[in-house]
């Protein structure tokens, strides 16, 4: 998943101490939860008791494009999504899959090819109409359908009869089915253990057929769902305004009566609105100019909270590109890249990368050392590769503040090793243009980072390094195709045992970073100041949702 | 309020603002025109100040790399405070080593500054020269040939004027690669419309005027008088967008930056040093002032040239020294 | 002066058509994929793929243009990729705030700079002459952007007298208009002074004086018409210019104006809000050079009848 620059850095993950009891049948993701994050998380969970009732404001800086859950793709969209409309599965306070809509885990068949999720009872959408396995299946083929025009729609390919229905040969999807009203069973082509995960994706947040048919393509505007707010008023370009859904279906949720998200606050602003009391969080972090001040300051103790984010920022190398299609060469890159020094020119807001995956990924390992910095290294290599006075190259960075300034720093590093790198910093929709298509040796992926999709490893290499996306267009900017390592892929994804496929990954991804198909830089990190009268229940914010707005509350 | 007495030993209404052919008034000698205006302008101090500041920033731009303390893209790492701020003059506590203080990068201010002049130089200036010619051809001819000429060309103004050109640069940008000269082509086909309608303005009340009907009755040709008798009118328009407009310019090329239209890095420009000093306004204001104050100043000099130039090219001062 | 209005209006349809064309041609050559900007990292090629086709992308460029230009005769200027909303709601929605903020921004520039300008010219090469030039170029330097950060700092958080941005009661407009019109403040202010002392050094002022006029009769009633002319052709380019090139103050202080959707259309490059925005940016452009000329013909009279 990709965070871009415009829309609010907003990704968190911390692994913490779930304070949330409950069952949690399902496979733990072992790793994961044991992971200690690099990088210190100072969220610590409350002990007080969540209080109901009072109102929230958040700032974000930019615009919510839609509340459809078929469309919004992006993280300014998705929690609020969450306002509105629920999935069958979700995640517990970390990255445990739970049942939300469904009353429990699907049943799995043996070879993880069919999934039944039986759904609860007495859910209403809050136009008043029963939840029923119709809708579950409505809301699967509308993504599915090319008309919607979602752009999740890939996620749910692996459905059978899915590719049938996306050409026009059927007119609805062999695999989705509705056994009764409660029952709802998915066929899949081949197996696929992320298919929970991609149940619990945004995307397959129910939807109502009928207010959809109503709305026609203003049903991102006028929603309709079952979740624990009802939107009151969206003035377009101002803000929106939430209610609390008097018939949730989980009683003691939401906490907060009202929220309402302001759009379009320029982060300087939205600081001196959150000094002045106007808001209580925002969506953006702090400005870099003013994130030494505070965080200095007493008076901001615990009001910043900092989260390591599942994502990875890296440079890609265009294999195809000469002298990179030499693996000593794009290995000498590796080596000659200062990473602590892009720590500092970001103010300390973020982790030096030596992988592909980010640490609080399942799959992470963390006994893999990577490529560190020795520029005499990467000089050795370039001679060995046939480059002893180096060569000419450009990088593509996007314009927007710190990216030119980090691309600055690697063209000092590079010129350290003899090659000349001079900087092309264009707009984002440029540089994702140059980079799929291959027009650019080296891209800088600031801004446009790697943010994952859904906790699984898989999901750090198929959309960007696989071989399927290896096409005029697709995100693999490095060009890269590995037929070994493609057909790996797959395999691992019918691994059902999860601690044992996560184990897997360690080889798999190390042959991807010995092939030094990127520089990994840094991994980032969530920085959100807030007033010290908000909480969340754990913790205000959610390593999967970001902002699960219905466990936040005020104390008052 | 008093109003500041002209001593016009030959005073001229508007109307009649032919110019005298050289040596027709007794008492001026053989001295050229030239010699005249530059006579004028030496006597001006104003003006004369004006003219020795253009000349240090145009020497200063062109020797920065010589002039500058140090190499304005290195990032010091002293150039920071140890959580990564930028750090005020040095002369506050004695040091010579930064003396305007770094940016948010640990780069020298001063250093950047003094290079800074040549990017915003050749914007400001050149694209602001260009636009101004243009707007003022366009605009005029417009306005005195008339007929389908002045709808053609006040149209294509129009068009132009109404013109994303954003998304013009985005596009040249993105296949030409960037480099300055798209950026001052960008701004000064942006600019020349604003001119060109402000020069169509008033050269639209000048053409039915007596003096021009005169001439034409003499049998000059159109483009003659507009080049003789209608430019010298527009000249205080010409020398306030020539002079303001610099500064205009440089804000310009600034925006432009954010979308990837501006200079590449690490070279620096006055706007872009701006733009991204802009956030730190509460806790590093001399990032914003310091180029704020040398676009003030190279604006200051252009105006005092600017205004100089314009009572020395005044016809109504034609014949006296 | 009616055949006049009725030329000019007509003229407007070829510009419309010039602007559309040349639009729809740069956004076509633009190496940049709506499609992929619409559907985002995550989405696969096939997906951007379909997604290309159902928003008509994939079609050669003649065929999307008549298609679009048949929608946009029956009104509809199509339907936002980004926002999601119609784009002719969108931009209605948007006006009245720029209708505020160029009104607000006019009068700032006016208010302001008139009276510096017509002060620094009777007061030629005195202090006030200086004091008001120094106030035009510290106006025109001042990136809008931080000076809109001061302010709101400022007015909004320390002194607390001004909210900080947004929309809702005139009290939000104050601080938006007066960084818009600070800058622009400079031009009218040296206009008006370049005007002024070019007409004040003419041969019917001296007489006007010798009459026995007194100063301010001298200066209102025979300088200032005459001067007037680039006035009024600036502020009704200001009507534009409010339109587009406010996007910094619109974005400082979270001013709902047609500046910040135009760029935030151009960066993601959403295809029908960029045609929107520019057609409508065009008929701005168009009738308020007809204002300007129509305006201009009936304050001085010999341009009417020149007509």
């Amino acid at each position: 998943m990709n965070r871009r620059i415009f829309f609010s850095l907003l990704l968190v993950l911390a692994i913490l101490l779930t304070a949330c009891g409950g069952a949690q049948p399902s496979a733990v993701p072992t790793k994961a939860e044991e992971a200690t994050p690099t990088s210190s998380s100072t969220q610590t969970p409350v002990v007080k008791t969540p209080q109901k009732g009072g109102e929230m404001i958040i700032a974000y800086k930019d615009d919510l494009a839609t509340l459809d859950p078929a469309i919004g793709y992006d993280w300014t969209n998705w929690p609020a999504e969450k306002l509105v409309f629920d999935g069958l599965l979700d995640y517990d306070s970390g990255t445990t899959i739970e049942p939300r809509l469904a009353e429990s885990l699907p049943e799995i068949n043996a070879d993880a090819t069919v999934y039944t999720f039986k759904l609860r009872k007495g859910v209403k959408f809050s136009n008043g109409r029963e939840l029923t396995a119709d809708d579950v299946v409505y809301t699967l083929t509308r993504v599915l359908n090319p008309k919607t025009s979602s752009p999740g729609a890939g996620f749910f390919n692996g459905i059978k009869g899915a590719q049938d229905f996306i050409d026009g040969k059927t007119t609805d999807v062999a695999g989705i089915k509705a056994l009764d009203s409660y029952t709802v069973q998915f066929t899949l082509n081949a197996p696929d253990v992320t298919f929970l995960n991609k149940m619990a994706l945004n995307f397959a947040f129910i939807v109502p057929k009928e207010e959809v048919d109503k709305a026609g393509e203003n049903f991102g505007h006028a929603t309709v769902g079952t979740g624990p707010y009802i939107l009151k008023e969206w003035k377009s370009g101002q803000y929106l305004v939430f209610e609390r859904n008097p018939n949730y279906f989980i009683s003691d949720r939401p906490y907060l009566d009202k929220i309402t998200i302001q759009v379009g606050v320029a982060p300087d602003v939205a600081l001196l609105r959150l000094e002045k009391g106007e808001i209580q969080l925002m969506g953006d972090p702090p400005p870099g100019a003013d994130w030494a001040r505070i965080s200095a300051d007493p008076a901001w103790k615990g009001r910043l909270e900092k989260q390591p984010q599942v994502s990875t920022i890296y440079i890609a190398i265009n294999t195809t590109a000469k002298p990179f299609d030499n693996v000593k060469v794009r290995q000498a890159l590796n080596y000659a890249i200062d990473k602590q020094h892009i720590i500092q020119l970001l103010n300390g807001r973020g982790t030096v990368a030596n992988q592909v995956l980010p640490p609080l990924m399942p799959g992470y390992d963390k006994a893999y050392t990577g490529y560190e910095y020795n520029p005499d290294k990467a000089k050795a290599l370039l001679a060995e590769a046939g480059y002893p006075n180096g060569f000419e190259t450009s990088i593509e960075c996007i314009s927007v503040d710190p990216q030119p300034k980090l691309c600055e720093s690697f063209q000092q590093d590079l010129a350290k090793i003899g090659i000349k790198l001079s900087i092309n910093t264009l707009a984002a929709p440029n540089v994702i243009d140059d980079a799929g298509n291959g027009k650019t040796p080296l891209t800088w992926s600031g801004g446009l980072g790697w943010i994952q999709d859904y906790p699984d490893p898989d999901d750090f290499y198929g959309p960007i390094l696989g071989c399927g996306s290896n096409t005029p267009g697709g995100w693999n900017w490095s060009r890269y195709c590995n037929d070994t390592l493609d057909k790996q892929s797959k395999d691992l994804l019918a691994i059902t045992d999860r601690a044992k496929r996560l184990e897997s990954y360690a080889p798999f991804f190390k042959a991807l970073m010995d092939d030094a198909v990127w520089v990994p830089v840094y991994n980032g990190e969530y920085d959100i100041a807030h007033s010290e009268k908000l909480h969340g229940q754990p913790t205000l914010t959610h390593p999967e949702h970001l902002f699960f707005y219905e466990t936040m509350w005020i104390e008052h | 309020m008093e109003i500041a007495q002209f001593e016009h030993p030959l005073q001229k209404s508007p109307e009649s603002r032919s110019p005298l052919p050289e040596g027709s008034v007794p008492g001026v000698g053989e001295v050229g025109y030239g010699m005249l205006v530059w006579r004028r302008i030496r006597r001006d101090r104003a003006a004369m100040l004006g003219a020795i500041l253009v000349l240090i920033i145009t020497l200063t731009a062109l020797f920065a790399s010589h002039l500058a303390p140090h190499d304005p893209a290195e990032q010091f790492r002293d150039g920071l405070t140890p959580d990564g701020q930028p750090i005020p003059s040095t002369l506050l506590h004695g040091s010579m080593r930064f003396p305007l203080g770094t940016d948010a990068n640990g780069r020298d201010l001063l250093s950047r500054i003094l290079l800074g002049a040549r990017v915003s130089l050749l914007v400001g200036v050149l694209a602001n020269t260009l636009a101004v010619s243009l707007g003022t051809m366009i605009g005029s001819v417009a306005a005195f040939f008339r007929g389908n000429i002045e709808s053609l060309l006040m149209r294509f103004t129009d068009v132009m004027m109404a013109f994303p050109t954003l998304l013009l640069a985005m596009t040249l940008v993105a296949i030409l690669k960037p480099s300055i000269w798209i950026i001052i082509v960008v701004i000064g086909a942006v600019y020349w419309t604003w001119i060109s309608r402000v020069v169509y303005s008033q050269v639209v009340a000048l053409r039915d005027r007596d003096f021009v009907t005169a001439t034409r009755a003499l049998g000059a040709g159109r483009l003659f008088i507009v080049i003789r008798h209608i430019l010298p009118q527009l000249i205080p328009t010409i020398i306030v967008w020539g002079t303001l407009g610099i500064a205009t310019n440089v804000m310009l090329e600034a925006s432009l930056s954010y979308l990837g239209i501006g200079v590449q890095p690490p070279t620096p420009s006055w706007g872009g040093m701006i733009q991204q000093g802009q956030s730190f306004y509460r806790s590093a204001p001399w990032l914003v002032i310091f180029p704020g104050l040398a676009i003030m100043l190279t604006v200051f000099a252009f105006n005092l040239l600017g205004d100089g130039l314009r009572d020395a090219l005044d016809p109504t001062l034609r014949g006296r020294m | 002066m009616w055949t006049y209005l009725a030329r000019r209006i007509a003229q407007t349809i070829p510009v419309l058509f010039g602007i559309s064309v040349l639009t729809f041609v740069l956004i076509y050559y633009l190496p940049a994929d709506p499609a992929r900007m619409y559907a985002g990292p995550s989405a696969t090629v096939e997906t951007v793929m379909r997604i290309r086709h159902e928003l008509g992308l994939d079609q050669p460029l003649w065929v999307q243009y008549i298609r679009y230009m048949e929608r946009v005769l029956h009104g509809d200027l199509g339907f936002s990729y980004r926002k999601q909303i119609a784009v002719t709601t969108l931009i209605l929605s948007r006006i009245p705030y720029t209708l505020a903020l160029t009104l607000g921004g006019v009068f700032v520039e006016l208010a302001i700079g008139l009276p510096v300008g017509i002060a620094s010219a009777v007061a030629r090469g005195r202090w006030a002459d200086r004091v008001g030039m120094f106030i035009a170029l510290l106006g025109v330097s001042a990136p809008p952007f931080w000076l809109g950060l001061l302010l709101l700092y400022g007015l909004g958080y320390l002194i607390p007298i001004f909210p900080l941005g947004g929309t809702g009661t005139p009290a939000h407009l104050v601080l938006p208009a007066l960084t818009a019109g600070l800058g622009g403040a400079a031009w009218y202010a040296r206009m008006m002074r370049s005007s002024m002392l070019d007409i004040l050094s003419t041969d019917f002022i001296r007489t006007a004086r010798a009459k026995g006029l007194a100063q301010f009769k001298v200066i209102f009633r025979h300088v200032l018409p005459n001067a007037l002319n680039p006035i009024i052709t600036m502020a009704g380019m200001d009507i534009p210019w409010f339109i587009g090139g406010v996007v910094l103050v619109e974005r400082v202080f979270n001013w709902p104006g047609l500046g910040r959707l135009a760029v935030e259309a151009i960066e993601t490059v959403d295809v029908p809000l960029i045609l929107g925005t520019v057609i409508v940016t065009a008929l701005v452009v168009v009738v308020s050079g007809i204002l300007i000329d129509v305006v201009q013909g009936l304050v001085d009279p010999r341009i009417r009848h020149g007509r």
